[in-house]
């Protein structure tokens, strides 16, 4: 065959890059998080990461061998779905739950919509939804981990009935935490998100493979803080800087801003829609964690803000290269037919009355 | 059979692959057991017209709920489409909505009262919902498209059947919620005690969660038109029932379905 005479439709040409690259570096970029996890809680974390990759992978294949889909286990979405099921489970999981959680994910979140590039909420934060309001006990129960490092439990409280609640628990009273150990990850929380640190290298690793864009983690991140500042500031308490930081590194809102809002599928493929959704996303999780008294802001606000993801992209669709002044004149156009039809009503009307 | 149902030539496959009750069940129409049947299957008020969502998604969270919430609305289908019926020369057209309304408010509150001098606990439970019968669509939608221009004894029959068809689906969703979400069937224990509940069943996402998946089950044995318009199986007992209920009501041949078809033109009849 000559390759030169080849027919097909547009793009002629294409990017080398594929799902499959795509996912691939994805869980790469994802290994130092999952490894300092690891290294905090020990080998049960890795098992219960091995567990969530497995079942979700073994959903997705057995849901589409079941419909006689193609079968797209190789592309790694379903893996990355797993892992960060997996990274978002406290370290003494019963490991059903996140089995349970994978199937969700996968079957209900991910297939029945359609698929991959489908669906319309992110399946790993759904499934961890599902599990949070389905097990809440179970979910929130942060066992001392027996890994590598020492994990930092204590503050400058008397209260030792705290002791394995997660840093975030004390920040929401205005307390301070140790942001050393927030940022390297010896404490508390689930396996995937005590580690700023690691989290930050794995996001740079993908802005500097052009995996993602800065877009949505920096207008989120960047929203968030401005407005954590602004009120601890107001609210007055000891450092307004230090109290953000901490805030920034504690609780899932790493993870959520780098690995989770920046899915391709369930993030707004517009540039502004990008930094609106980002904003979004920053004033939610303050709302939900500096004014609210429930838990789960950055999953309940990416999940929210998955749903508004058409809203915005029909609103912030971007103009043609040359369309700008066709535009105008589209709606000078419109404005006037517009009229002109109130008008020939307004007259037609008084034409019966007479 | 290809000449009967010209819907089965469009797509062989699916028509053999569907469950077609109409081809099976006979009756008479405008008879009591036509009628019940009627309600229970192919306009069940809840799967195959989603009518009655609001009641069916808050009280299913237990089978005892949905019995209640089943019966109660039951007794009030039956007597306002029976004095609706026996109305139906007397109320002037232009203010049908407003006196069926008042019909259907006066059975609502008698059985608010029973229910709250007799079940307490049901009637607890149930709280809001009982008094919001009064803008119940399963209601208002009998008595717009059958017990207006029927007469009485049929109308009963069609309140009993459409209530039989609600009741049946509340405890359907109803059963499988409580199964999965409290490990109980009507508040005995029936999962093994190593069973966890999984909470959120029992809450409003898995109302949506499970009252989906049913209508998705109907739709794949009843309604070819789930998966493609031109599927459409014309001859079907379900595409052809009122023209005051029918959406496609516009640009129809205005035929029956089965005279339509035996023209061999796409009858909507």
């Amino acid at each position: 065959m000559n390759s030169k005479l080849q027919v097909s439709a547009s793009p002629h040409t294409r990017g080398m890059v594929t799902t499959n690259k795509i996912m691939f570096m994805v869980l790469a970029a994802l290994a130092p998080a999952c490894l300092m996890g690891v290294l905090a809680f020990g080998p049960r974390a890795l098992l219960v990461l091995a567990v969530s990759v497995v079942s979700s992978v073994i959903s997705e294949y057995l849901y589409e061998r079941l419909l006689h889909k193609k079968i797209t286990v190789s592309d790694g979405s379903a893996a990355v779905t797993g892992l960060l099921i997996g990274m978002n489970m406290p370290p003494g999981i019963d490991l059903w739950i996140p089995c349970l959680g994978s199937v969700f994910a996968i079957v209900v979140i991910k297939q029945l919509y359609g698929g991959l590039g489908q669906n319309f909420m992110n399946p790993a934060l759904g499934a961890r939804c599902f599990l949070l309001i389905s097990f809440a006990g179970k979910m929130t129960t942060f066992t001392s981990g027996s890994g590598a490092l020492k994990l930092v439990t204590e503050v400058s409280s008397t209260t030792d009935a705290l002791s394995g609640a997660t840093p975030l628990a004390y920040l929401k009273t205005g307390a301070s935490f140790d942001l050393k150990a927030l940022f390297l990850g010896n404490v508390q929380g689930c396996i995937g998100e005590v580690s700023a640190a690691a989290i930050l290298a794995g996001g740079i690793f993908l802005v500097a493979a052009k995996i993602i864009r800065l877009r949505i983690p920096g207008s989120y991140l960047g929203c968030f803080a401005v407005l954590t500042l602004i009120t601890a500031a107001v609210r007055g308490y000891d450092a307004p800087v230090i109290y953000t930081l901490q805030q920034l590194c504690a609780g899932g809102l790493m993870l959520g801003a780098w690995f989770m809002a920046t899915d391709y599928v369930t993030s707004p493929i517009t540039p502004v829609g990008q930094i609106v959704f980002g904003c979004a996303l920053g004033f939610l999780t303050w709302v939900f964690r500096l004014i609210g008294s429930g838990a789960e802001g950055v999953s309940y606000s990416i999940i929210f803000m998955n749903l508004l993801v058409p809203v915005i992209e029909h609103f912030t669709r971007p103009v043609a290269a040359g369309m700008v002044r066709q535009r105008r004149e589209n709606r000078r156009l419109m404005k006037r037919n517009k009229a002109e039809a109130r008008r020939l009503k307004a007259a037609g009307k008084k034409e019966n009355d007479t | 059979m290809s000449k009967k149902n010209p819907g089965m030539q469009i797509d062989p496959e699916l028509g053999r692959k569907r469950f077609e009750l109409s081809r099976y069940i006979h009756l008479k129409k405008d008879t009591a057991p036509e009628r019940v049947v009627n309600g229970i299957y192919f306009e069940n008020p809840v799967f195959m017209l989603a009518l009655g969502m609001c009641p069916t998604l808050a009280t299913t969270t237990s089978v005892t709920n949905a019995v209640g919430m089943g019966l109660s609305t039951t007794a009030i289908l039956i007597m306002s489409n029976l004095f609706i019926s026996l109305l139906r020369g007397i109320i002037p057209e232009r203010m049908r909505m407003p006196s069926y309304i008042v019909i259907i408010a006066s059975f609502v509150t008698i059985v608010d009262f029973l229910m709250a001098g007799f079940t307490p606990a049901m009637y607890e439970s149930l709280g809001v919902y009982i008094p919001l019968i009064v803008v119940n669509c399963i209601i208002m939608g009998r008595a717009e498209a059958y017990a207006g221009k029927h007469g009485p004894a049929a109308s009963i029959a069609d309140g009993a059947g459409m209530g039989i068809g609600f009741t049946i689906a509340l405890i359907v969703v109803a059963a499988v919620r409580e199964l999965l979400g409290n490990g109980t069937f009507a508040g005995f224990r029936v999962m093994p005690s190593v069973y966890e509940p999984i909470n959120i069943f029992v809450l409003a996402p898995g109302a949506f969660l499970v009252l989906a998946v049913f209508v998705a089950i109907m739709n794949r044995f009843h309604i070819g038109a789930a998966r493609r318009d031109d599927d459409w199986d014309p001859t079907g007992r379900f595409v052809c029932g009122d023209c005051r209920m029918c959406p496609r009501v516009h640009g129809c041949s205005g035929k029956p379905a089965s005279d339509a078809a035996a023209d061999g033109r796409e009858g909507r009849g």
